[in-house]
């Protein structure tokens, strides 16, 4: 690797009494990219994100942020970092200029200057009419601008992000990603650790799939997906009597299970094309054209990639098997 | 997936304009880092936030007024004839002590302040910050030191009103409210570290009221120790309260009790050495 990481951590451990919350973690994460950490409630990420962002100390293996390590040089990471955490890390019983000007103040910001970072900021995130207004009467995706608007007063190197859409409606979490891409955009790093499998695909370049306290997969989201298959065809036919020889025929061709669905007229089948999307394709019109051959009529075909969902499930039940 | 955020009509929310990703890239590149602020300037800002907390609850100052104003006159009314003859008598002798006694109580609100804080998300990100670390903790006793003045005043308007007359004027007044102030700045650490420590708010004031009670009543602030059971005595004579008590009540009579001062400023020194460390310890380990 010629470029220095932005995270790398070895053998990460955090233990909380009887529990392993996080159980020998190894992440590599370029600088410039959105890295997701993605997993179920009480998985580790949130532990994980604190340890990076020096709040609580590891009890095993080490962590470095931009090459300084989070323990022995822990104020010098205090200076790359910024943190926003689950829940609004402002202080709601003030207003939203004041916990903006406090902030820009703490992080060396003259008085005027502070003034002036916290009014662009606010207007840039929409909102300037809420400004005077305490952060405790603000909604849900406000309370989440302010508390990302907090984390850029000064650009940060890399910004942890802790579940930034938990409870959010659907328009405020769009909203939330604009801001995340704009941040990125800018050549700030980004981890994003997430529940929603979506979101991870939406903005992370790179994915660490977290499961009680370890990294149980890792990769790009075309290498996560393709782990599980390239792909998955599905299909609807017009003749219901017809499903079970299209089923036959689909697993004879595709060497995979064939889902049948509750509609009785469609199925659907993994394919794994190779690891290839171009692979999935090749051998899905191949099972197209045998079933045409035999007779059978397909009235609608989609071939698509498996979603996140697919993968994490595919995933943590494997575990659970092995375990 | 395509973002929908120009939708029309349908927002009830006016202040939830779209980000504007243009003017936030704007905002973000060639921004200049400022140099870290001082220990000082951290300190203040923090003393800043606590009085605009005060500001916008202004119902918590109701500790450092009303609750003084009833000290003052319950205790001068219900004691006063019995243990001095009249009241008149002893307010001269229990004001500077009650109000040492209220201010050093006052003191406790710190740790459940400390407490509260830590349960909500912005504790964290005050500890992330790359500033000097017992910054956020002072902060916290500045904003208190402003309430121990603010309840010294008021207690000693209501003295005055009701006969209180300081043989030591305004300077031998403002030098017991300075010690008095100093003890409690440094007191107070011992509340930061119970506000870290404790889980709850509810313990953090149990455990708070275990320590006051008997620290604040078993002194010389009431009466004369000359009349309490010899061991008992042993404990009062040297109780950090009893000779603060005595450096205000004297210095507010004029006099110069140099031996108390020093014992007080001594206590302070060391409660602000132990508990200021244990307090600080716990912040980073947290």
């Amino acid at each position: 690797m010629t470029t220095e990481l932005a995270i790398e951590t070895n053998g990460l451990v955090k233990i909380f009494g009887e529990n392993r919350a996080v159980d020998g973690v190894d992440l590599a994460v370029a600088p410039g990219t959105v890295y997701g950490v993605l997993g179920p409630n009480g998985a580790g990420k949130t532990t994980t994100v604190r340890m990076l962002a020096t709040l609580l100390r590891p009890d095993g293996g080490e962590a470095r942020v931009f090459g300084k390590d989070v323990v022995k040089d822990a104020d010098a990471v205090r200076g790359l970092v910024s943190l926003t955490g689950q829940y609004a890390s402002v202080d709601e019983d003030l207003t939203g200029t004041e916990n903006l000007v406090l902030l820009a103040r703490l992080l060396g910001h003259a008085r005027p200057a502070a003034r002036t970072r916290a009014d662009q900021l606010l207007e840039a995130f929409g909102l300037s009419e809420a400004a005077g207004k305490q952060v405790k009467n603000y909604s849900g995706g406000m309370r989440r601008r302010i508390d990302i608007a907090a984390s850029i007063l000064n650009t940060p190197q890399l910004l942890f992000l802790d579940e930034p859409t938990t409870g959010l409606d659907p328009r405020s979490r769009n909203q939330v990603w604009d801001i995340v891409r704009a941040v990125v955009a800018q050549g700030t790093t980004v981890m994003l650790t997430t529940q929603y499998l979506d979101e991870a695909d939406q903005l992370a370049s790179r994915i660490a799939v977290i499961d009680h306290g370890k990294v149980i997969a890792e990769g790009t989201k075309g290498e996560l997906k393709a782990s599980v298959g390239a792909g998955s065809v599905h299909l609807r036919l017009r003749e219901a009597e017809q499903r079970p020889e299209a089923e036959r025929v689909l697993s004879a061709a595709l060497d995979a299970t064939v889902q049948l669905d509750p509609d009785p007229v469609a199925l659907t089948a993994r394919v794994n094309g190779h690891g290839t999307e171009q692979g999935a394709a090749e051998q899905a019109a191949r099972a197209l054209a045998e079933l045409a051959r035999r007779g059978i009529t397909v009235d609608n075909f989609s071939l698509g990639q498996p979603s996140l969902d697919e993968v994490f499930l595919a995933l943590t039940d494997r575990k659970g098997v092995a375990a | 997936m395509t973002t929908t955020t120009d939708r029309t009509g349908s927002s009830e929310d006016t202040a939830l304009a779209t980000p504007d990703a243009e003017t936030l890239a704007a905002l973000l590149v060639g921004q200049k880092r400022p140099p870290r602020p001082s220990a000082l300037s951290a300190s203040l800002t923090f003393g800043w936030r606590a009085m605009l907390k005060i500001k916008h609850v202004p119902e918590q100052l109701f500790d450092v007024t009303a609750f003084p104003i009833m000290m003052v006159l319950m205790y001068t009314y219900l004691f006063g004839g019995a243990l001095a003859g009249s009241t008149q008598e002893y307010i001269q002798f229990l004001l500077p002590g009650i109000l040492v006694m209220s201010v050093v109580m006052i003191t406790m609100y710190t740790g459940v302040a400390v407490n509260t804080d830590i349960t909500k998300g912005v504790f964290d990100r005050f500890r992330t910050l790359p500033i000097w670390r017992p910054a956020a903790m002072v902060g916290y006793l500045l904003g208190d030191v402003l309430r121990y003045v603010l309840a010294s005043a008021v207690m000693l308007t209501v003295g005055m009103i009701i006969g209180y007359r300081p043989d030591g004027g305004p300077l031998g007044v403002l030098a017991g409210v300075a010690l008095l102030v100093v003890f409690s700045f440094a007191f107070s650490w011992i509340w930061t570290m119970f506000g870290l420590m404790l889980r709850t708010e509810k313990s953090v004031m149990g455990v708070s009221m275990m320590v006051i009670f008997p620290l604040t009543f078993l002194s010389n602030v009431f009466v004369d120790p000359g009349t309490m059971p010899g061991w008992l005595q042993v404990f009062v004579n040297n109780s950090p309260v009893t000779h603060l008590a005595s450096a205000v009540r004297e210095l507010m009579a004029g006099a110069w009790p140099a031996a108390e001062i020093a014992w007080s400023l001594g206590w302070s020194a060391l409660f602000l050495v132990v508990f200021g460390s244990v307090t600080m310890r716990l912040y980073n380990r947290k």
